[in-house]
């Protein structure tokens, strides 16, 4: 099965930490990817500029409306994804709780909607 | 054996199968009606089978394959196709017990998995391991029946497209799911033990059925000293459930119970589970409410009761699971064992503090060690003030009594 895990963290705590803690996050983020691409798991993800370069377009009445900034203003914003193959949902759990911001945010597990194949 | 019975004692273990074979619930849930719709054919005409269970089971797993056949028919999906003819190689054996164990304790974790909803746990493990209709479940909680299907629904297809997985977790999360396990059974004979408008006899069955839970946690998994200890402080509760009520549905407390009515083989059961539990070691808030109550169960007067005891357990479950109406006990239990002075002392901190405001407990108790300390007038004001926060009917009329009770004292 597939799934999203989508990283939720408060922007505003990152440029918190010194250089060297920075580095630090970076170093872990590096080996845990390496790890769960080594283990088959991985399909493939990233990490998103901040809320700020954000822009949301909405068409309303024919009518395209784009804004400035992201969908909402959350406690915590959407700061990165990995997208990966587990056997069911409690894999996709022990995954999701190895990535570093875990400790910190908050990661949510979607199960992406699985699509037909080709017909035989 | 009526298949009512058998429906009652065996579908829980029969779906748990299919839900293995089949891996599907909504399916093989499919699958157990149309068996035991079969049965209801059958058996009239032919004689109930040597093995019921196994004819059912395998009367399930021949209707899967047919309601299988009538999808892939109509969607022509490749994996239902390829796990029909995995089914039919399949070779027709007698499921044996172990695996028949195995199921329900897979289909219990999957049920309390943390991934659903509490208010979807408790419905979704009555509903699969314990056979209650949806209707049953939905008078017992006192929510509409379409909320009740709603969530079942819901819980079934989270189960299915978030992936949660039917197994028994591995031994390093045990210990942790099997809290939420115990904590599910709790709630569900919680429910049926409080009950006292609703629908009573639904609700009493919730006890039963808590039980049987307990007695297949306990059955599993024999180690873990926290399932034995659930199933003693089930045992000892429940022991109690003839002398509680009055003929005409009014509140008995424990110290004016008749104990003759207390089922003494559920308390001998109980004693001895507490006592095996808090052997092996556990000190958790199970074995601690069991070890409790097995002091009350094994006085046969009130007069008898080792309040002291009960006093200091109280303290250590106050460490364990530290929460005001714990303290709140604690209070009664001191008050009773020597220095109601002091009792009363620990509850009007309580009543300061104010983490039990709209708690109708907390005025209710002080009220009470206020009449056995003759302080009629006091006792009444509290019992006045217990009024006001009461809810239910039966705790209602009893604080009226006791509201008349102290009116007469003073004024006699």
């Amino acid at each position: 099965m597939q799934y999203l895990l989508l990283i939720y963290d408060q922007e505003s705590q990152w440029g918190k930490l010194s250089e060297t803690e920075q580095g630090k996050m970076y170093q872990e983020y590096g080996d845990f990817t390496q790890s769960i691409t080594k283990s088959g798991h991985y399909i493939g993800g990233n990490q998103l500029h901040p809320v700020a370069k954000a822009t949301t377009v909405r068409v309303r009445d024919g009518k395209k409306v784009i804004t400035d900034g992201p969908f909402a203003e959350t406690k915590e914003q959407l700061g990165g994804y990995y997208m990966v193959e587990a056997k069911d949902l409690d894999d996709a759990v022990a995954i999701a709780s190895r990535i570093p911001s875990a400790r910190f945010g908050s990661i949510e597990v979607r199960p992406i909607v699985a699509r037909e194949g080709p017909r035989p | 054996m009526t298949i009512e019975q058998i429906y009652r004692e065996e579908s829980g273990r029969i779906l748990a199968t299919l839900i293995r074979l089949l891996g599907d619930f909504d399916l093989a849930e499919e699958a157990v009606q149309e068996a035991f719709s079969a049965a209801v054919e059958h058996w009239p005409r032919e004689g109930m089978p040597a093995n019921p269970r196994a004819w059912l089971v395998s009367a399930g797993r021949n209707k899967a394959v047919d309601l299988l056949r009538r999808r892939a028919w109509f969607e022509a999906k490749r994996d239902e196709l390829a796990r029909l003819s995995a089914l039919a190689e399949e070779v027709s054996e007698t499921p044996e017990e172990s695996m028949l164990n195995d199921d329900r304790l897979r289909l219990i974790f999957t049920c309390c998995h943390p991934a659903l909803a509490r208010e979807a746990q408790v419905p979704l493990t009555l509903r699969t391991l314990c056979g209650l209709s949806t209707e049953e479940i939905a008078r017992a909680f006192l929510v509409p029946l379409p909320t009740m299907a709603q969530r079942l629904v819901r819980a079934k297809q989270k189960i299915r497209d978030a992936g949660i997985p039917y197994r028994v977790p591995a031994d390093e999360e045990l210990t942790e799911r099997l809290e939420t396990v115990l904590l599910v059974v709790y709630l569900v004979f919680n429910e049926g033990y409080n009950a006292t408008s609703g629908d009573v006899l639904v609700r009493r069955e919730l006890c039963g059925e808590a039980i049987r839970l307990g007695r297949l946690l306990h059955k599993l998994m024999p180690e873990a000293a926290e399932a034995e200890a659930l199933l003693a402080l089930m045992l000892l509760h429940d022991s109690r459930r003839d002398a509680r009520a009055s003929a005409s549905g009014e509140i008995v407390l424990l110290e004016e119970q008749d104990r003759s009515k207390w089922h003494g083989e559920q308390i001998h059961e109980g004693l001895e589970l507490t006592e095996r539990a808090l052997g092996r070691g556990a000190r958790g808030p199970y074995a601690l409410q069991a070890a409790i109550a097995a002091l009350h169960a094994q006085a046969r007067r009130p007069e008898e009761t080792d309040w002291h005891q009960i006093a200091a357990l109280y303290e250590l479950l106050m460490q364990e699971q530290p929460s005001p109406v714990v303290e709140l006990n604690r209070a009664v239990a001191v008050a009773m064992g020597s220095d109601a002075a002091e009792g009363l002392r620990l509850l009007d901190a309580l009543e300061e503090r104010g983490d039990l405001k709209g708690y109708y407990l907390l005025p209710a108790a002080r009220g009470d060690l206020l009449r056995r300390m003759g302080s009629w007038k006091a006792a009444e004001g509290a019992f006045a003030d217990a009024l006001l926060l009461v809810a239910n009917d039966a705790e209602r009329r009893f604080l009226e009594r006791r509201v008349a009770e102290m009116k007469g004292k003073i004024g006699g």
